[in-house]
């Protein structure tokens, strides 16, 4: 049963200790080492291209069970090979480069694109013994990461050579750029509380109460915030495809848009696994082992974000920006001011009864903001109902230029 | 904690070279046959819902986008204070508390500004 649990550390020993009966004596300690070092790194940058495709079939599965319809169910079992099938279509698809496009920012802006995607999964803890490094400032690194991400976006927007890849473009700087400010405030809360950045610790921290109890607030914040980040579906006018076509990657085609929409969603399961790490005490729980309880998190909390993509309608651009400066940003900020306050009163940890507190104060907290957006409980222009309606509808188009 | 960074560094070379080999490999695809390649110059065109292309596509956009960036950068910044002040607050106290709470304060005034002069409105 030790294997079980603590598969990874076991595997890393065991063959450490193969590496050194094997290996002649003159080879220094280092090498192994690395070695040892290399391969798990080889196992982590695989996990999420591997994780993406199961994730893409549960997507495909969720949001046909949603909309009523069965999803892809051809391709092997229960259309359980569908990912593959993609995969091996989308590499031997054309590769199309457009006549005006600047060739060289047009071909990097995938791989940056994926590369700071990739990193960031080297700072999750995914079990007991179980990462890669343990940075002391764990949170921070991802987030400065991903923000990468943004110029990635730019960069294929603007040597496309495409209106709509430019306006997909500009879009994305100002919405993600708009965003990154509360998701970061967000984090803040649970820096206070643990008083520390790194992943490891903080996953200690909530071994008896998750910090999402403490922080319904924060949570709140941090996963809008984190949807509007990663282009998710209340969110997604990035690539709106009835507005922009498909935004930023319009003019891409084959293994390059495959890249796109690997990065994509690599992302979404990096952030499902850093959601889970600071609100949902990461990899700990009561009987599996912490790997696999982390998985069943990070699908837990994609199953909900396919739940809002098929649930909620897109947002225009002004709502957009209003919500990330009016409501989420002032919100953060008292989220923050609270804790604080809370932490320095409370100095030997918070007391139990501040949850239902908490929880309270976060419902009044956006109840009250919500008036600062302005929209007096209407999103946009409602059409009336009745004979009202029937007017509304037979009114000359064009609306009077006489 | 060095070691962690250098860890980091070699991972970044890994992740690095997974993206260009896929680049890389539908390329090599393509030599041997697996792949199509027929440019048209009708398939070469830059798409626009599929009428002929008119003007360039470096238009002009709304200067809005350029007052987020500016709020985002005086926002940015000043989260890179409040980062070091989480981590210490359980050993700066009321001090620190007190100190945070004057220079958010008058961040909030540059905000409150902002916001009456119509900053945040998009149109």
């Amino acid at each position: 049963m030790d294997w079980f649990y603590e598969l990874w550390p076991k595997l890393g020993e065991a063959f450490r200790g193969w590496l050194e009966s094997a290996l002649p004596d003159s080879i220094e300690g280092w090498v192994i080492y690395l070695v040892l070092g290399l391969l798990s790194m080889l196992v982590i940058v695989n996990l999420p291209i591997v994780g993406v495709m199961a994730m893409i079939y549960m997507e495909r599965r969720l949001l046909g069970r949603f909309q009523n319809r069965l999803g892809p169910n051809r391709v092997g079992p229960f259309g359980i090979l569908q990912p593959v099938a993609d995969a091996i279509k989308i590499m031997t698809k054309e590769d199309i480069v457009p006549n005006g496009v600047d060739r060289i920012v047009f071909n990097i802006a995938p791989i940056v694109m994926l590369t700071p995607i990739l990193l960031m999964f080297a700072v999750i803890p995914y079990g007991g013994d179980t990462f890669l490094t343990n940075l002391n400032v764990g949170i921070l690194f991802i987030v400065a990461i991903t923000a990468v991400d943004t110029i990635a976006i730019f960069m294929a927007g603007w040597s496309s050579n495409n209106k709509y890849a430019l306006f997909g473009a500009m879009r994305a700087v100002a919405q993600l750029v708009s965003y990154e400010i509360p998701l970061l405030i967000a984090i803040l809360g649970v820096v206070v509380i643990t008083g520390t950045m790194n992943l490891n610790e903080i996953v200690a921290h909530q071994s008896s109460l998750p910090l999402i109890l403490f922080q319904p607030l924060g949570f709140v914040i941090f996963f809008v915030a984190i949807s509007a980040e990663l282009n998710r579906s209340p969110f997604d006018l990035l690539e709106a495809d009835s507005e922009i076509i498909a935004g930023f990657h319009t003019e891409y085609s084959g293994m390059k848009f495959g890249m796109f929409q690997l990065a994509e969603f690599a992302a979404l399961m990096g952030y499902s696994a850093v959601i889970a790490t600071l609100y949902l005490s990461g990899w700990e729980g009561p009987g599996l082992p912490g790997y696999l309880w982390l998985f069943v998190k990070v699908f837990f909390i994609f199953g909900i974000f396919v739940w809002t993509r098929a649930t909620l309608p897109r947002l225009r651009i002004d709502q957009v920006m209003a919500l990330a400066w009016k409501f989420l940003l002032p919100l953060s900020f008292l989220n923050v001011a609270i804790t604080a306050v809370e932490v320095v009163v409370w100095e030997n940890g918070l007391p139990e009864w501040l949850i239902p507190v908490n929880i309270v104060i976060g419902a009044g907290l956006v109840a009250i903001m919500h008036r600062g957006l302005n929209f007096q409980g209407q999103t946009r222009q409602v059409v009336p109902s009745g004979p009202e309606r029937l007017a509304a509808i037979n009114r000359p188009v064009g609306g009077g230029t006489e | 904690m060095l070691a962690d960074y250098g860890y980091i560094g070699i991972y970044l070379l890994l992740a690095t070279l997974i993206p260009v080999s896929m680049l890389l490999i539908p390329w090599a695809l393509s030599f041997v046959g697996v792949k199509p390649h027929n440019p048209t110059p009708v398939k070469l065109e830059t798409y626009e819902s599929g009428m002929r292309t008119i003007g360039g596509s470096w238009i002009r956009f709304n200067f809005r986008y350029y007052y987020f960036a500016l709020l985002f950068v005086i926002f940015d910044v000043e989260v890179v204070f409040l980062f070091p002040w989480a981590v210490y607050l359980d050993k700066l106290k009321l001090f620190g508390l007190i100190e945070m709470g004057i220079f958010i304060l008058i961040l909030m005034v540059g905000y409150a500004y902002a916001w009456r002069k119509k900053a945040l409105e998009w149109s």
